[in-house]
């Protein structure tokens, strides 16, 4: 789940100057779960902006804004609206905001920051768990992310700001090593903990990440 | 090949452990700014009363005059430096080129840690680097010191460094704390510092323990000089892996005002005997925290006098 949250309303307004006419592209997917961009948000934005003087030339809302051929067609089912809008407001994740710069030569402006992978625990409470660093070392780590949940990223043990279970930066956040070292004692795999780590490969995904799949019977076995 | 400073004033911190000598180390916290003034007159006071001086690296995540160059002011002073690097600001590549030029400076010992997180500090926007942390970090310098860089490339010329670590002996909880120690070691940590110590009978259960682990790492007990109960009380609530025991905050509390750092000069100086009464550890690192001047008083009160040690 990409978790996002919604830029202030004001922030927007000032993305849409000079826009008059403008269409609305909400994502069933993850910013629905996030209610930044599912069809109640969005039609909430659209008399939001109503109210300012604006023009909704059109709404959509499916399922994966990221999708960018999905994208596209439903530009093309939605064609009328969409040529008769001056700008384009997203309001889901940057990745599908930048899918609908593909679909269109018009400004598109983004409703949403976009704030990490996560995991849901509950109705509106996420928490980042993975980033997606390319290189997965959790199999060392008690199925635990040390990269992610450990503030500095510590590959090999607690940092002196540790305190009864909790992150120097928060009381609010658990300190990882203290749920590494836990899970590894359960496991009675605490032999792991005492493994030095070396300098993690940073590069593991090069940024930005492109992954192909490769073609049977093209260089595949 | 050629080191600039080939002459030390002084012994380095490797040769007075190894002589079996009770090490005493201060520190100096650069100051926000190109005002030395202040930082001299502590390294001038400090220079012959402790063996060496550490010198913090953007402390607490505050940006300052850079580590390395006080630490080359203090070689230029006639003192000894312990440099420490973190690893919030600088990537393996600028760690790598610091240490080098550190070398051919005439430093000799290096503080190895992780850095605070840049959320405590004063520029809370910045982007928090953390290529690697304190235990990459002694291993990268072993490396170096084995003539290559972390990207497996033949130095011209490699470094060689007393490497230290630090530990922090009141963490809760402490075992990983003590597992994270056993591989400070094993990467390469030939001695320790303490994070702040006020508990000293939790002091001697931590040095139980470090002692099994290794009896050859030299460990220097950190303390921090007390000078209000406001300090203590807020040392206790917000500052983690610190615990300053009751018996200390009332007689705090029960000084008068105009008598509270002379207290926590007493404290100290007691602290400090009782260190080297009892054989606890080798050392001590005194953390005076802006209060420098009264490292000199300390020491006195403690009748440590590092040139008849």
């Amino acid at each position: 789940m990409i978790i996002t949250t919604s830029k202030p309303f004001e922030e927007v307004l000032k993305e849409l100057e000079g826009e008059d006419k403008v269409f609305i592209v909400g994502c069933g997917l993850c910013a629905t779960t996030c209610e930044t961009g599912g069809e109640e948000q969005v039609a909430e934005m659209k008399a939001k902006l109503e109210a300012e003087g604006k023009t909704v030339t059109g709404t959509v809302v499916y399922d994966e804004v990221c999708h960018e051929l999905n994208t596209k067609r439903k530009f093309r089912e939605n064609k009328e609206a969409v040529e008769a809008a001056d700008g384009f407001l997203v309001m889901c994740c940057g990745a599908g905001t930048q899918s609908v710069r593909e679909a269109t030569e018009k400004p598109v402006h983004p409703a949403c920051n976009t704030v990490f992978l996560g995991n849901i625990q509950r109705h509106g409470h996420f928490v980042e768990k993975c980033s997606l660093c390319g290189e997965c070392v959790l199999e060392d780590f008690g199925a635990i992310c040390p990269v992610t949940r450990c503030h500095k990223g510590i590959l090999n043990g607690p940092c002196g700001g540790t305190d009864e279970g909790k992150c120097e930066t928060s009381k609010e956040k658990d300190c990882a090593w203290t749920l590494i070292y836990n899970q590894l004692e359960k496991m009675g795999k605490l032999d792991r903990f005492r493994k030095i780590y070396g300098l993690k490969n940073w590069q593991a995904n090069m940024k930005p990440g492109r992954v192909i799949f490769e073609k049977k019977g093209e260089g595949g076995e | 090949m050629t080191v600039l400073i080939k002459e030390h004033a002084k012994p380095s911190i490797q040769e007075i452990l190894e002589a079996g000598k009770f090490l005493v180390t201060g520190e100096i916290g650069p100051p926000k700014g190109t005002d030395i003034d202040e930082m001299i007159e502590h390294i001038n006071l400090l220079k012959d009363k402790v063996h060496a001086m550490n010198i913090t690296d953007n402390q607490s995540s505050v940006m300052r005059y850079p580590s390395l160059g006080t630490a080359i002011l203090i070689k230029e002073l006639g003192g000894e430096p312990n440099l420490q690097v973190t690893c919030r600001d600088r990537n393996r590549l600028a760690i790598e080129a610091d240490l080098l030029f550190a070398y051919t400076r005439g430093i000799r010992s290096v503080l190895c840690l992780t850095g605070d997180s840049i959320p405590v500090g004063d520029h809370k926007e910045a982007k928090a680097v953390f290529d690697l942390e304190s235990v990459q970090l002694l291993q990268l310098i072993r490396n170096m010191e084995e003539g290559r860089d972390s990207g497996g490339n033949e130095l011209k010329g490699g470094v060689k460094f007393f490497k230290g670590a630090i530990v922090t002996p009141e963490a809760v909880p402490i075992e990983p704390q003590m597992l994270k120690f056993e591989k400070k070691i094993e990467a390469g940590a030939q001695w320790f510092q303490t994070q702040a110590v006020y508990d000293m009978d939790n002091f001697k259960r931590f040095m139980e323990k470090a002692r099994k682990i290794s009896d050859k790492v030299y460990i220097c007990c950190g303390l921090v000089l007390l000078t209000s109960p406001g300090q203590i009380k807020y040392m206790n609530a917000n500052v983690p892996g610190v615990f300053v025991p009751e018996s200390l905050a009332r007689e705090m509390e029960d000084a008068p005002k105009e008598e509270r750092l002379n207290t926590g000069i007493r404290i100290m100086a007691r602290q400090i005997r009782q260190l080297i009464d009892e054989k606890l550890c080798d050392g001590v690192h005194i953390m005076a925290i802006g209060k420098e001047s009264v490292v000199p008083q300390i020491l006195e009160e403690a009748g440590v006098d590092i040139t008849k040690m």
